[in-house]
């Protein structure tokens, strides 16, 4: 008995196990072997929650383009805004020319980023589970992002192939029908503006969205496109034109362009959602504050925002503190040059060097250090560090040396050097040069005499290499827009209104004495947006578009005459090749009237070798040999 | 057991000395020189400014080889026996280059078999005829006239004509201690180009500088000089 319940014990555990594998075996194979991965979301699953699409088009904004931007302050070196204080990057100044292939911006990443775009719209359009509302946003931020990656494009390389729908290959062996030629230059800007104008109704009309699209990033990417565009229609010649239209705008074009620029600017004027940033009294504070304020910031239309304590977040002020207060050993990468600095128009509007000699070639004494740069345009002192002035409530500590009566130069190699007996009549020791320097070929030392203050970050920790910061980089603010509204108005033809757009900009740097419509001019736009968006970008292209940058940077040297008593200083083709910088000295002549006053040199750093080349075939950069071997129908860019 | 030992070592040997045979080329033996002429005279530019390309088909990747233009005008390159294209790309150095049917850059067979010596000539916009350089106490003093070679409608303006001195040889506008530059109504007669520059005190000294002219054209990226003087004073 007790034998058999064993026996069925056995069969029945037999039986569950047969039972179990067998039953088992019985799915079919599909079944078993199709499984959902877990690590990817199958598209159909993503779009039905918008939370889930918002991640992915939070991957998209993150690969919107920039040239010059906040993560890589070393960029802005390669221009003649600012000198690379830092011994890895002494070849910005040393290379005579820029290569043709310099910010090219046409390769298999950049046509990737446009088909995931393409895929995104195309799989959203399918898409049904999403609310209307919802689904139509998130189009619309993708089709804005398309609009800007197209706008880095053809700024960059003249017309590209438009491609708006997702390609793929179908491995057939024949890949001629994903080759498609170069739209004109003109159709691309009409697909940018094109785009821009239709999504703006859809994007939100809210002020208080900065990293997102809105109606107004919308708008203001258009004013910005449809400006170059009419600027390289105006300015254009035969040079740079391809018989195509690849390259080149017809001119007749360029007031149609400046119409829609500055109606673009207008709706966001009237619209009086965003206003220019001024909740400081201190002008010059208030102008720094504008770059790292996040909180409720009404000129701020579109910026990537960073997070701190996320991986989100950038060392531009580990980068550029100044040195002798810097929370890490290490700083002041970025020295604003001289060619920029005195570009700050004086508060009567006129332009002036900066006076380190008198008429007759004979240094001016100065009591206090900030003396000469006493009345000038409140943005200098919010741009710039200037030798005198603070950052988080320090005094930063610039100046080279003493300079006795017979003309010695007292200096010393190191930050803030001790030396014993070297000056006349004091055995003892004293500090012979500023804890920043300037020492020339010192790295973080201020060799051109500044620091840069834009997008440096105030908050305590942003200079930790364990910290950083979260200032964020501001890609469309409302000053542009009305500079934009005002470079347009003025090339229609409009000066009132040009001197009208104009003026907030420049009541809010000081420049309380109004420009009047006979004063504005061509020099005086690009002027504005010289020292308005100085660090900020825009240089390059700008330049471009006027077609002035083969005369500003043409590969001549420049001397110390050029920065005294200089009387082009608001000239728009003043060549400006190479970085000079302007060292404050003591003078020490014990019983002099002028003892321990301070005198100014103007000294171009020794790592600075070589002028700055633009040639005619930069304006548009070269395409990539592999490009035009993959696809016949690629026309060359001209003159190079 | 020392069979095998010996047999191992030969192995290793043979192994190490086949494994470099293969696949190593010769280095590039002929040596292609000229100069870029016009009508047998040497037109001098900037160095390091100007270069054409060299086309060889048929070896994967198709991608030009860039020949440097010297100052003299001379170029050198070490090439491989073959058959190239030889092409200046548009806006390449101060001249025109022959275009072909469609309008584009022709190109000139170049073939390579030894050593080979091959003067290029191109269709300069201007010439600098009767170029003088002298030193007259602490100054150098430069004068030339200009022939207008490309009168048709590719025909441009001058837009500066520049006396440039250095400590050496190279000398253009980015590497000078001193330079005159005529423009606008200076360059009225363009037969009667004088310049003048003052020679700076040079550390460490030395009792010469060397000069030439540039002519710079309008919407030419490139400079034609006159060739590198060594003037004693």
């Amino acid at each position: 008995m007790k034998k058999t319940n064993q026996m069925k014990k056995y069969i029945y555990t037999f039986a569950a196990i047969a039972c179990l594998s067998f039953a088992q075996s019985c799915k079919k194979d599909s079944e078993f072997l199709d499984k959902q991965p877990t690590s990817t979301l199958p598209i159909d699953a993503v779009w039905k929650d918008p939370n889930l699409v918002l991640t992915v088009v939070g991957d998209l904004y993150d690969r919107f383009p920039d040239f010059q931007r906040i993560e890589s302050w070393w960029l802005f070196a390669d221009f003649d805004e600012g000198f690379a204080s830092a011994s890895g990057d002494y070849f910005r100044h040393q290379n005579l020319e820029y290569g043709y292939d310099a910010w090219r911006y046409w390769d298999i990443g950049v046509y990737r980023l446009v088909n995931d775009l393409n895929l995104f719209i195309k799989r959203g359009q399918e898409a049904t589970a999403l609310k209307a509302e919802d689904r139509d946003r998130f189009l619309a931020e993708a089709r804005f992002i398309r609009a800007g990656v197209y706008f880095e494009m053809v700024k960059r390389m003249g017309g590209v192939p438009l491609i708006t729908v997702p390609l793929a290959y179908d491995y057939s062996g024949d890949p001629s029908y994903l080759q498609y030629p170069r739209a004109k230059e003109s159709e691309v800007y009409d697909f940018v503006i094109a785009e821009l104008e239709a999504v703006k109704t859809i994007l939100p009309d809210n002020a208080t969205i900065q990293s997102r699209a809105t109606k107004a990033a919308a708008l203001a990417m258009e004013s910005r496109a449809a400006l170059y565009a009419g600027s390289i229609a105006k300015y254009s010649n035969a040079q740079l034109t391809l018989p195509g239209g690849e390259v080149g705008i017809s001119a007749a074009m360029a007031n149609g362009y400046f119409t829609k620029a500055l109606n673009a600017a207008k709706e966001i004027i009237d619209g009086g959602k965003y206003s220019l940033y001024k909740k400081n009294p201190n002008l010059s504070d208030n102008f720094a504050a504008l770059f790292t304020d996040k909180g409720s910031n009404p000129e701020v239309i579109f910026a990537k925002d960073f997070k701190l304590k996320t991986n989100k977040v950038h060392g531009f002020t580990i980068d550029n503190q100044p040195r002798s207060s810097a929370e890490e050993a290490q700083g002041g990468r970025l020295n604003p040059s001289l060619n920029l600095v005195q570009s700050f128009e004086k508060l009567d509007n006129t332009y002036a060097s900066l006076a380190s000699v008198d008429g007759s070639g004979n240094p001016v004494y100065y009591t206090n250090i900030t003396d000469i740069f006493a009345d000038r345009d409140a943005r200098l002192a919010g741009t710039v560090i200037l030798p005198g002035t603070q950052f988080k409530g320090k005094t930063v500590d610039i100046w080279a040396g003493y300079q006795l009566a017979n003309g010695t130069i007292v200096t010393g190699d190191n930050f803030a050097q001790s030396k014993s007996n070297v000056l006349p009549g004091n055995p003892g020791s004293v500090q012979v040069v500023g804890g920043d320097g300037p020492v020339d070929g010192l790295e973080f030392s201020a060799q051109s005499g500044f620091y840069v203050r834009k997008y440096l970050d105030p908050a305590t920790g942003s200079g930790q290499i364990g910290t950083r910061s979260d200032v964020w980089w501001i890609r469309y603010r409302y000053a542009e827009v009305l500079l934009n509204a005002a470079e347009a108005a003025f090339e229609l033809g409009d000066a009132a209104a040009a001197a009208n757009y104009i003026k907030p900009v420049r009541d809010r740097a000081g420049l309380t004495t109004a420009l009047s419509p006979a004063n504005i001019t061509f020099d005086r736009i690009v002027h504005e947006r010289k020292v308005e968006f100085a660090f900020e970008g825009h240089q390059l292209w700008d330049m471009k578009r006027w077609r002035l940058a083969d005369k500003v940077w043409n590969g001549n040297n420049m001397s110390v005459a050029d920065f005294t008593n200089a009387s082009n200083i608001g000239s728009a083709t003043r060549t400006s090749t190479q970085v000079f910088g302007l060292w404050p000295y003591k003078y020490y002549n014990p019983g002099n009237a002028n003892h321990l006053k301070y005198i100014f040199k103007v000294i171009k750093p020794s790592r600075v070798t070589a002028a700055h080349r633009f040639r005619i075939g930069n304006y548009y950069s070269s395409i990539g040999q592999d490009v035009l071997n993959g696809n016949p129908k690629i026309i060359r860019n001209p003159n190079q | 057991m020392k069979n095998r030992f010996y047999f191992i070592i030969g192995a290793i040997i043979a192994v190490l000395f086949s494994a470099c045979k293969k696949d190593n080329y010769e280095a590039p033996a002929a040596d292609f020189t000229g100069r870029i002429v016009y009508k047998g005279e040497a037109i001098n530019v900037q160095y390091g400014q100007v270069n054409f390309e060299l086309w060889q088909s048929g070896f994967g990747n198709y991608s030009a080889l860039n020949v440097n233009v010297n100052q003299d005008g001379n170029y050198s390159a070490k090439l491989f026996d073959g058959n190239y294209k030889l092409v200046f790309s548009p806006n390449q150095g101060p001249f025109l280059w022959k275009k072909n049917a469609a309008g584009k850059q022709d190109t000139i067979a170049v073939n390579i078999s030894g050593n080979k010596v091959m003067d290029i000539e191109v269709m300069p916009y201007y010439m600098i005829r009767n170029a003088s350089l002298t030193a007259a106490s602490g100054k150098v003093n430069g004068f030339c006239k200009l022939e207008k070679i490309i009168t048709d409608a590719n025909a441009k303006d001058i837009e500066s004509v520049s006396l440039y001195i250095n400590k050496t040889q190279f000398i253009d506008g980015g590497n000078n201690i001193g330079v005159q530059e005529l423009r606008g109504a200076a360059l009225a007669d363009l037969n009667n180009l004088n310049m003048s520059v003052s020679i700076p005190t040079i550390v460490p000294a030395q009792n010469y500088v060397f000069a030439r002219i540039g002519v710079k054209i309008a919407g030419v990226d490139d400079l034609i000089f006159t060739p590198v003087t060594k003037i004693s004073f």
